[in-house]
């Protein structure tokens, strides 16, 4: 009797472990990414018109960019979001096979439309900015090609979601994908850097060398961390919604829209 | 493989198709000898690419409808094992060939004699691994109806390291330049894919038999 207590309360005395696994049960992470997602996008909207009035206004220009640097800001954040996307995707990815997690699974099929939107940014942006700078809206420089092929990473991944029918399926299939992904993505990044060295002679490197001013630097970082809070509270929200269609006939459904009206 | 070799014709496909392929470009772009012997190299593999991935969509297909799949999952044997003796029996009969016929395309586009040998050892290094890559793609596509669209989506990004060396190494030795280490990493390449590949390949199988 004594012995079976002893089993049964052991895994609650990690407070850690027992928050994720709760996490793990859709009604539990339904209630508690309701609580979460508002104060996100605030955090987000802070920051990001904070980041945006530091980098419009107060940052001086470029002597050698000049105004087009701005474009930075923002092209630079969405740069290093679009990489750190695919990663946590193949990360939730390889949680949701090994241990079979169904929350994992939506989390990483929920993060690839976002980590997507964030490549096109990214290529847009830069796009933008090399007209000025460079005199063209696209080379083949290293940077964007990797980037275009994490852009076709991200779309594999979508498309093979989108086209399995069954959900469950379909997310395990898209991860196991991710995580191939991920596997390739150095060294495809690294191939394609070299490929460039090799046919190019000479690359143009963004920030290159020089040290970065702190009046640039910071609406840089702010805009960074923003960039977080709007993939968590964007991933929270399309995680909510996957899971309401998913979940659609079970009864947690039924309470919490009862809830909430 | 000897099931492939049941139906002939469509064995003739994929070298079929890089016939053709590779014989649009001089039509396209101008027979002009030293613009092709120029572009030879990312024609060849390009076209080389193209027919593995179209071959490819047969190599679980016909398993997964009549059921052998899943007969092989519930066999006992390691699903690993399977997927690479089907994935290295689809390469000797969809790759082989183009290798094999891969000097008539050098000379079509000529190709310096230099890097005609180079051609072929990058071919036979480098057809391998798309294929033990392809296996992972087409093991996540084999139950869609329409999986061989989708298929080249996911495995030509993965595809971008294999081209760009095998192409570099073809155009090392046309320019008379070493071109050995293009051949080691090609054949870390395929070492690298044929130890992890097979595994990925019978986990997608596993999942789209779920």
């Amino acid at each position: 009797m004594n012995m079976k207590t002893s089993r049964k309360t052991k895994p609650r005395k990690n407070p850690l472990l027992m928050f994720i696994h709760k996490m793990g049960s859709p009604p539990w992470f339904y209630q508690f990414s309701g609580k979460l997602i508002p104060w996100f996008w605030l955090i987000f909207a802070v920051l990001a018109t904070w980041a945006l009035y530091l980098g419009l206004f107060k940052a001086p220009a470029d002597y050698l960019q000049g105004e087009s640097v701005r474009i930075m800001y923002l092209h630079v954040p969405a740069a290093w979001m679009s990489m750190l996307i695919y990663s946590l995707m193949a990360v939730m990815g390889f949680i949701a096979l090994v241990w079979r997690i169904r929350m994992m699974e939506i989390l990483a099929i929920a993060s690839a439309p976002i980590g997507a939107a964030f490549t096109i940014v990214t290529l847009a942006s830069g796009s933008l900015w090399g007209r000025p700078t460079w005199g063209t809206y696209w080379v083949w420089d290293a940077r964007l090609t990797s980037e275009l092929v994490l852009l076709f990473l991200y779309l594999g991944v979508i498309g093979l979601y989108k086209s399995i029918d069954e959900p469950r399926k379909a997310a395990r299939a898209a991860c196991l994908l991710a995580i191939v992904g991920a596997v390739n993505l150095p060294i495809i990044h690294f191939s394609v850097k070299w490929w460039n060295t090799l046919h190019q002679g000479s690359s143009i490197s963004l920030l290159g060398g020089s040290s970065i001013d702190a009046s640039m630097l910071w609406p840089l970082l702010i805009m960074a961390v923003a960039t977080k809070f709007y993939y968590g509270a964007n991933l929270l929200t399309r995680a909510r919604v996957s899971l309401l269609e998913q979940d659609k006939r079970k009864s947690w459904v039924r309470e919490a829209i009862m809830e909430q009206d | 493989m000897l099931l492939a070799f049941r139906r002939r014709t469509e064995l003739m496909f994929p070298v079929l198709f890089l016939l053709v392929v590779v014989s649009l470009f001089p039509l396209g772009i101008g027979p002009s000898p030293q613009l092709l012997a120029r572009i030879a190299p990312g024609v060849i593999w390009i076209a080389a690419l193209l027919a593995t991935v179209i071959s490819l969509d047969a190599l679980f297909r016909t398993d997964f409808e009549d059921g052998t799949l899943e007969q092989f999952v519930i066999s006992g044997h390691p699903l690993t094992l399977i997927t690479l003796a089907k994935t290295v029996a689809h390469w000797l009969v969809a790759s082989l060939p183009i290798i094999l016929l891969s000097p008539l395309l050098a000379i079509w586009m000529n190709l310096p004699m230099e890097s005609r040998g180079v051609m072929m050892m990058t071919l036979a290094l480098g057809t391998p691994i798309l294929s033990l890559i392809g296996s992972i793609g087409v093991g996540l596509t084999v139950s869609l109806k329409r999986g061989g669209q989708l298929l080249s989506l996911l495995v030509f990004p993965l595809y971008v390291p294999i081209l760009i060396i095998a192409t570099a190494a073809m155009m090392a030795a046309s320019d008379g330049l070493p071109y050995a280490q293009f051949l080691g990493l090609l054949l870390a390449g395929l070492i690298l894919s044929l130890t992890l590949a097979p595994f990925a390949a019978a986990a997608a199988l596993k999942i789209s038999l779920s």
